[in-house]
C-alpha cells in the first residue's frame, strides 16, 4: 500500500470502501491531508475521486473505513455536519443563487441579524462584511451586485468567499478552473496559495495537470476506486501523474484508430461556416470522413456542445451549412437531422438523452416509433422485439426491457440512448461526453462500440473533455477555444500539450 | 391498470356504503341521473386530462362553456343558423380559442396557468357582455330534437351523455395508450427536452392537446346547454374546470405531467359525481359538499402516492437482485 501519511494530518481517511449496486466505487482508500497543505486528488473520471469527496462532505455514507479530524474519529452524516467540522465543498457546478446579490450569497443561512426575535437582516453589517471579504480576495466589485451580472469566474470567487467566511479549515475544490480563462485561472491559483498561507488545507481535484504541478504539495492518485500512488512535491510531473492515473497503456484501452483518409470519393460529412447563437462571430468549418472518428476538444464553455446541438437542429444557429456526401441538407429541427441519418447522443443523459420514467423499451423506440407502427398505432410486439434485440446486441444490463431507465447504471443508460439509433442506419453519429459518469468497464464497451460503428462506415464526432479519451478515440482532433476553431490535429500531431495549447488559445 | 385499482376500490366501497345507508341510491332514476352527470362531466374531463398530461392546465373550461352556450342560443334563436352549422361553428370556436391557448403557451413560452386564467376571465366577461347579462334559452326553435335527445334522452335506458362518453373514451383510450401521438404526449409531458432530442415536435403535440380539449369542451358544453335548457352567462359552468382537474388528478394524472390514463379519468369523474350524489342521499348538509369532495380527493391522491412509491421501491429491489446475480 502506498504511503499516504502526512506528518501532521488534520484529516485522515483510512480504509474507505463504498459499493453501489453492481459497482465497487471505492475499495480500501486512504487519504491524509496536513494543516496548510494542498493535496491534489487526481485520477480519471470514474476513479472514485468524487465519491470519496462526497463521503468526506457528508453527501454519501461510506460502507467501511474511518475518518479522523485532528486525530478525533468523526461521523459525517450530512453536508451541514461537514460544515460544522470546518469542511467546505466547492463544487464543479456553481451553486450560487443567481437571483440574489453577492452579499446574500456569501452569508446565506448565516445572515447577521438585528431586532432580537424578529431576526431582521442587519443589512449594513451584511454588506460591509461582504465588501471586506471581497477586498481580501482581490475582487474588485460591490457586494450589492446581483450575481447574475457576474462572469462565471467571479461567481466562482463568490463561492470561495462564502466558504472562507465560514472559517473552513479544509476546502475541497472540484475542478475549480474548468470554466475559467487563463488569466482567471492564474488569479484563482494565487488565491489558493494565499489560503494555504493562512493554514487552510485544500484538497484540489483537477484534470489540468499543469495546475497540479504548480500548486500541489502532494498528489494522491486514485484508479478504479483504489489508491494508485502518492507523488511528493519533487515527484510531481506530468508524465508520472499520467502513468499513475492511467496505469496501463492507452493502446490497450482504445481499439486502434481507423484511417482518416477513407474519403476518396467525396464521402464527407461537412459542416461549413457554422455560427452558433452563443458565438455568432466565429464560423466553424470541418469535415468528417466516412468511417472516421473526429474528436472535438476544448475547455468547458468553448462552444463544443453548441456546435453539435446546432448540427442536430436542437438549437438554432445564425448560419448553418451542412452537407453529406456533397448533398446540402436543410436542418432546422432534430427531425430533419434524424431523417438524414444524423444522430446525437447528448451530453446530459438523464435530462436530454432519456426519459428516465419511461422503460427501456419505450426509450429505445421513441425517435423511430413510426417504424414500429401501422396507421399511427403502435405495434407493441414489434416494439418489444426490437427492444429485446437491442438489449442483447449491445449488452444492456437490465432484467427486462420493461425496467424503468432510471434504475439502470450510467453506462447502461448510455447504451439505451445509443440503442435508439443503432437499428436505423446511422450515417453520422455525434457523441457529446459519451462516458461522463460511467464506470471503467462500461467505458471500454462504449469505446469499442464507437470504433465498431466507424469501421462500419459511420462518420463519428466525439466531444470530450477527457484528454486520454479524446487522444485515444479520435482519428483527428478539432479544437475549439471560446467558439473559435483554433486548429485540427492529425494523428501524428497528437499530444496533450498540443491539444491544450489550442484549447487555451495560446497558439493559432 | 394497477395504478387505477386503488381509486376504483375507493369508488366501489363508497357506492356500497351509500347503497347500504340509503337504498334509494340504487333506484333506476338515481343511477340514470348519476350516469347522465358522469357522461356530461367526463367528456370534457378527458380533454383536461390530456392537457394535464402535457404538464399544462386548462382553467377556462367553465367560462368557455358559458360563452359557447350563449353563442349556441344566439345562433339558433337570433342569428338564424341551422342546427348543423351551429354545432359545427360552436366546436370550431372552441377549437380556435384553445388553439390560441396552445400557440401562446408553446410559441411565446407563456405559462399555461396564466394563459388559461386570462381565458377564464375573458370568456366569462364576453359571454355576459354579448348577452347584456341576460339568460339565454332555446325557445321554440324547431329541429333541436336530436340535440335535446343527446342531453336528456336514453338509449336502452342508458343516458345519451353516458353513451357518448363511452364512445369518446374508447377513441381517447386508443389515441392515448396505443397510438404514436399518445406515446409522444407522454414523452413530452415527462421530459420535453428529451422528447425534442428524439425528434418529436413537442410544440405541435402540446398544442394538439389543448385543441382536443377545446373540442371536447364544446361537446360537453352543448350537452350542458340543452340539459339546463337555459344558459345564464354569469353562472353557467362555473368552476367546472375544477371538477375536470379533480377527476384527472384523482384518476392518476400528475400535474407535473407525463402521467395519467383514460380509465383513471373516468373513474375519477365517477367518484366525484358519486360524492355529489352521496351528499344529497345521506342528508349531509349541502354546505359541506365541497368539504367532502376535498377530503376524498386528498385521501385518494395520498393513497395513490403511497402505491407508486411502493412500486418504485420494488423495481429498485428487483434491479439490485439482478445486479447481484450478474456480478456474483
Amino acid at each position: 500500500m502506498p504511503n499516504t501519511e502526512s506528518p501532521n494530518p488534520i484529516l485522515q481517511m483510512t480504509g474507505i470502501s463504498k459499493r453501489f449496486p453492481g459497482v465497487i466505487a471505492l475499495e480500501n482508500v486512504n487519504l491524509a491531508v496536513g494543516k496548510g497543505e494542498i493535496v491534489a486528488l487526481i485520477g480519471e473520471n470514474g476513479a472514485g475521486k468524487s465519491t470519496l469527496m462526497k463521503i468526506l462532505g457528508g453527501a454519501l455514507n461510506r460502507d467501511s473505513g474511518t475518518v479522523e479530524i485532528n486525530g478525533q474519529q468523526v461521523e459525517i452524516k450530512s453536508p451541514r455536519e461537514a460544515s460544522a467540522l470546518g469542511i467546505e465543498f466547492i463544487h464543479q457546478e456553481l451553486s450560487v443563487l443567481d437571483n440574489l446579490d453577492v452579499a446574500a450569497n456569501i452569508f446565506l443561512r448565516r445572515e447577521p441579524t438585528k431586532g432580537g426575535f424578529l431576526k431582521l437582516v442587519d443589512r449594513r453589517k451584511l454588506y460591509s462584511d461582504a465588501d471586506a471579504l471581497l477586498k481580501k480576495l482581490g475582487l474588485d466589485l460591490s457586494s450589492r451586485t446581483p450575481v447574475n451580472q457576474l462572469s462565471i469566474a467571479q461567481q466562482q470567487l463568490v463561492e470561495i468567499a462564502r466558504t472562507i467566511s465560514t472559517g473552513a479549515r479544509i476546502l475541497i475544490m472540484d475542478e475549480p478552473t474548468s470554466s475559467l480563462s487563463l488569466s482567471e485561472t492564474r488569479r484563482l491559483l494565487e488565491i489558493v496559495k494565499d489560503l494555504k498561507a493562512h493554514e487552510v488545507s485544500i484538497i484540489y481535484i483537477s484534470h489540468r495537470l499543469h495546475e497540479v504541478e504548480e500548486i500541489a504539495d502532494r498528489a494522491v492518485v486514485l484508479r478504479d476506486g483504489r489508491n494508485a500512488g502518492v507523488l511528493e512535491r519533487s515527484e510531481i510531473n506530468h508524465d508520472r501523474m499520467v502513468r499513475a492515473m492511467v496505469g496501463r497503456d492507452l493502446k490497450d484501452f482504445f481499439v486502434a484508430g481507423g484511417n482518416g483518409k477513407a474519403a476518396t470519393n467525396g464521402d464527407w460529412f461537412e459542416v461549413s461556416n457554422l455560427r452558433t447563437l452563443r458565438y455568432p462571430h466565429h464560423a466553424v468549418s470541418f469535415k468528417v470522413a466516412k468511417g472516421e472518428v473526429l474528436g472535438l476538444a476544448g475547455l468547458v464553455g468553448a462552444g463544443r456542445s453548441e456546435v453539435v446541438k446546432a448540427i442536430f437542429g436542437v438549437e438554432d444557429a445564425i448560419e448553418r451549412n451542412i452537407s453529406l456526401n456533397g448533398k446540402a441538407l436543410r436542418i432546422m429541427v432534430p427531425r430533419d437531422a434524424i431523417s438524414n441519418g444524423i444522430y446525437l447522443v447528448p451530453e446530459d443523459r438523464r435530462q436530454s438523452g432519456l426519459i428516465v420514467d419511461f422503460n427501456v423499451r419505450e426509450n429505445i423506440s421513441l425517435p423511430n416509433l413510426d417504424a414500429y407502427s401501422s396507421v399511427k398505432l403502435i405495434n407493441s410486439a414489434k416494439e418489444t422485439k426490437a427492444a429485446q434485440e437491442a438489449v442483447k446486441s449491445i449488452n444492456i444490463k437490465t432484467p427486462s426491457p420493461e425496467m424503468r431507465a432510471a434504475n439502470l447504471s450510467g453506462g447502461n443508460q448510455q447504451k439505451v440512448v445509443l440503442a435508439k439509433w443503432l437499428g436505423f442506419a446511422p450515417k453520422v453519429l455525434i457523441f457529446d461526453e459519451p462516458t461522463r459518469g460511467i464506470d471503467v468497464g462500461a467505458k471500454a464497451e462504449i469505446y469499442a462500440l464507437i470504433r465498431k460503428l466507424a469501421q462500419e462506415g459511420v462518420s463519428v464526432i466525439v466531444v470530450s473533455s477527457e484528454m486520454e479519451e479524446i487522444l485515444g478515440i479520435s482519428d483527428r482532433i478539432a479544437v475549439l477555444h471560446e467558439g473559435k476553431l483554433t486548429g485540427i490535429l492529425e494523428r501524428a500531431q497528437f499530444s496533450e500539450e498540443a491539444v491544450m495549447r489550442l484549447a487555451t488559445g495560446t497558439e493559432g | 391498470m394497477k395504478k387505477e385499482l386503488g381509486i376504483f376500490i375507493l369508488l366501489v366501497v363508497l357506492c356500497i356504503i351509500v347503497s347500504i345507508k340509503n337504498p334509494n341510491f340504487l333506484l333506476a332514476i338515481n343511477l340514470q341521473n348519476l350516469a347522465r352527470q358522469i357522461g356530461s362531466f367526463g367528456i370534457f374531463s378527458i380533454g383536461l386530462g390530456l392537457v394535464i398530461i402535457t404538464g399544462g392546465i386548462e382553467l377556462s373550461v367553465g367560462s368557455m362553456m358559458a360563452l359557447l352556450g350563449v353563442l349556441m342560443s344566439m345562433m339558433l334563436t337570433e342569428w338564424g343558423f341551422g342546427v348543423v352549422p351551429a354545432v359545427v361553428a360552436i366546436i370550431a370556436v372552441a377549437m380556435v380559442l384553445t388553439l390560441i391557448h396552445g400557440l401562446l403557451i408553446t410559441r411565446l413560452n407563456m405559462q399555461p396557468f396564466i394563459v388559461t386564467l386570462c381565458g377564464l376571465l375573458f370568456y366569462r366577461g364576453l359571454a355576459r357582455f354579448i348577452t347584456n347579462d341576460e339568460t339565454k334559452g332555446f325557445g321554440t326553435v324547431a329541429g333541436l330534437d336530436f340535440l335535446r335527445y343527446l342531453a336528456n334522452g336514453n338509449l336502452f335506458g342508458v343516458p345519451m351523455p353516458f353513451v357518448l362518453l363511452i364512445l369518446i373514451s374508447i377513441i381517447a383510450w386508443v389515441g392515448l395508450h396505443r397510438s404514436v401521438y399518445g406515446r409522444y404526449l407522454f414523452a413530452t409531458g415527462r421530459n420535453e427536452e428529451a422528447a425534442r432530442y428524439a425528434g418529436i415536435n413537442t410544440n405541435r403535440i402540446i398544442t394538439a392537446a389543448y385543441v382536443i380539449a377545446g373540442a371536447l369542451t364544446a361537446v360537453s358544453g352543448i350537452i350542458f346547454a340543452f340539459y339546463t335548457n337555459s344558459v345564464s352567462p354569469a353562472n353557467h359552468g362555473n368552476a367546472y374546470e375544477l371538477y375536470g382537474i379533480a377527476a384527472a388528478v384523482l384518476g392518476g394524472c400528475s400535474l407535473r405531467g407525463g402521467e395519467g390514463s383514460v380509465i383513471g379519468i373516468l373513474i375519477g369523474t365517477a367518484l366525484l359525481q358519486v360524492l355529489r350524489n352521496l351528499v344529497n342521499l345521506l342528508g349531509i348538509p349541502s354546505s359541506l359538499d365541497f368539504a367532502v369532495m376535498g377530503a376524498v380527493i386528498l385521501i385518494g391522491v395520498m393513497a395513490d402516492q403511497i402505491f407508486t412509491e411502493r412500486r418504485n421501491r420494488r423495481q429498485v429491489a428487483l434491479m439490485r437482485e439482478s445486479m447481484k446475480q450478474q456480478t456474483g
